[in-house]
């Protein structure tokens, strides 16, 4: 229960520190810890990153979703094909899904070229893939469940009863 | 022309908040800790209905009451979350918030002269509403050597067997203390024993981190003594929608409606639109923020320890309720931390007797204005050690 809770705050916010978490969760810091090492070394837990508001950024980023369309075999399944695309760097999210289309893919690029290039060279040619369409993301308005925009302020009274 | 209050006007004095308010105002990097609502947003399920009902053209008078489904809802609820029965016909009155209700209530049943006890310290609005219905308050301390609990001692001492009336609030705002059954059974009996009326506001029912939550209004020969109070405010984050109920003796509520049906004349009915959807669908809303608010309870109690300053282990509401280091008084301490370091937090004095040489703090705040509201309150103490 208390992995659980850990993990809830880690999504919350992984830049938490233990004695944060602790001090939250009512734990030891070593239980933070412990349950911390836990989870990462059960693989529940596979890593830590930014989210990031490419808007706010002077750089580009060229980001798509795409639609894959893939026919099985004897020998492929989607594991097979899975592991060739996830493979890519460009490729940031490779999901199986139900629907339309088989899998969802994120993909990442500097330019818009780039990205292009990368599907059409890369991703269209696996013979298992009958079909794909790209969609570029425009504008980015929630990420891993944080919402961009400029934030509401607060606008309680700064005492009430 | 100059107005001629009337003397119960005059008698109340102005909010102890005020002065606070306008030195806060005066800045922009304030981080308030003083404020008794909730910083999330209704839930979007009861946002949405109201709209939708507004949407439809649906803003005009309701019942009375109420909205018959809304306070059947209310009754369902309370009934499963609190072993509460109330007949949602005569047994329920929806109001503009628990508020209103709560002064309903004084003005239903205090007479000028009648003694209301009050359990101290305790939300601010009780006072004044009984010395505008005329009636006269009887403080009743409680203490942090007893978890901020009423006891029958206390009652004994303040002299309340001679009161009409006993007012009681737990989860408390200030001091986010609760009562547990085995803590209000004697009380209960206090209360039969001398014959007292019971309102009981317990808007903060939902917000208990330890056990469950117990209505005095559960205990043998109380229901028929009690008004129970309780409303959308606080676990629903519904403030301004206002909305709240009471539930009562349908003669006692009754008499509650003949004031609202002149004075009120129904709740807003966009907001009980909001508030039947809160019923029917928020409850995982409802369990998410109460989760975040205790971790934010159990991060605020142990930041205050780390800081050296003593504070009590609260237990329900979004309050934590620290002592003030020595050489300070309550007052003193909450104005120079908010010239000093920008923290807004209250004084406990404002709350009445008991609450002198405490702070109220509202954990109703996003955890990183907490981290650094206490990291500006460490620095602070540190400072004048
Ligand atoms: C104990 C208590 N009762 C009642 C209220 C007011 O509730 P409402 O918004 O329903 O009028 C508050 C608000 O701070 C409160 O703390």
């Amino acid at each position: 229960m208390s992995e659980r809770e850990v993990l809830e705050l880690l999504r919350e916010n992984a830049r938490y520190s233990t004695a944060d978490i602790a001090r939250m969760t009512d734990l030891e810091e070593d239980e933070v810890e412990a349950a911390i090492e836990e989870l990462e070394a059960t693989g529940v837990v596979r890593g830590y990153q930014a989210v990031v508001d490419w808007d706010k950024l002077e750089d580009e980023r060229v980001r798509a979703e795409v639609e894959l369309n893939v026919r099985l075999d004897r020998e492929t399944g989607y594991d097979d094909i899975s592991q060739r695309l996830a493979r890519f760097p460009q490729v940031k999210a490779l999901r199986l899904v139900s629907g339309d289309y088989d899998f969802d893919m994120e993909v990442e690029g500097d330019s818009i070229r780039e990205v292009s290039q990368f599907i059409s060279e890369k991703v269209a040619p696996v013979p298992e893939i009958t079909q794909t369409v790209t969609h570029y993301v425009m504008t980015s308005y929630k990420e891993n469940g944080i919402e961009f925009g400029d934030g509401e302020d607060d606008e309680r009274l700064s005492f009430s009863p | 022309m100059t107005f001629e209050l009337s003397d119960r006007v005059q008698t109340v004095p102005p909010s102890g908040i005020r002065r606070f308010f306008e030195i806060a105002e005066e800045r922009d990097d304030v981080i308030s800790l003083g404020v008794g609502e909730p910083d999330f947003a209704t839930p979007w399920a009861a946002r949405d209905a109201a709209i939708t009902s507004l949407e439809q053209g649906k803003t005009s008078y309701t019942a009375n009451r109420g909205r018959r489904d809304l306070r059947e809802a209310i009754a369902d609820y309370v009934a499963d979350r609190f072993d509460l029965g109330y007949d949602p016909d005569e047994e329920i009155i929806v109001t503009a918030g628990a508020s209103e209700a709560v002064d309903l209530a004084f003005r239903s049943f205090v007479d000028p002269g009648d003694t209301v006890a009050i359990a101290q310290p305790s939300y601010i609005s009780y006072e004044p509403g009984v010395i505008f219905a005329g009636g006269e308050v009887l403080p009743v301390p409680t203490y942090e050597e007893d978890d901020f609990r009423l006891t029958v001692e206390g009652l004994e001492e303040a002299g309340a067997d001679e009161a009409d009336m006993l007012v009681l609030c737990y989860p408390n705002n200030p001091t986010g203390a609760i009562m547990s059954a085995e803590d209000l059974e004697p009380i209960a009996e206090f209360v039969r024993e001398h014959d007292l009326m019971v309102l009981s506001d317990e808007i903060y029912a939902e917000l208990t981190y330890d056990g469950e939550h117990t209505s005095i209004a559960t205990f043998e020969g109380m229901r028929e003594r009690t008004i129970v109070f309780n409303g959308f405010s606080k676990a629903h984050a519904m403030t301004g929608l206002r909305l709240g109920y009471a539930l009562g003796p349908a003669e006692a509520i009754g008499a509650m409606n003949k004031i609202h049906q002149y004075t009120m004349l129904s709740a807003p009915t966009t907001a009980q639109y909001a508030a039947l959807e809160a019923l029917d669908s928020c409850e995982s809303d409802v369990r998410e923020m109460v989760a975040q608010y205790d971790r934010r309870r159990q991060f605020v109690l142990s930041r205050f320890r780390e800081i050296g300053m003593d504070v009590f282990e609260a237990k329900g509401a979004f309050y934590c309720f620290p002592e003030v280091p020595e050489g300070f008084t309550a007052e003193e301490f909450a104005e120079e931390v908010l010239r000093e370091q920008g923290v807004a937090v209250v004084p406990g004095d404002v709350f009445g007797a008991g609450g002198d040489g405490h702070l109220r703090i509202s954990y109703a705040t996003g955890l990183e204005d907490l981290r650094e509201a206490l990291a500006r309150i460490e620095a602070f103490v540190d400072g004048h050690a």
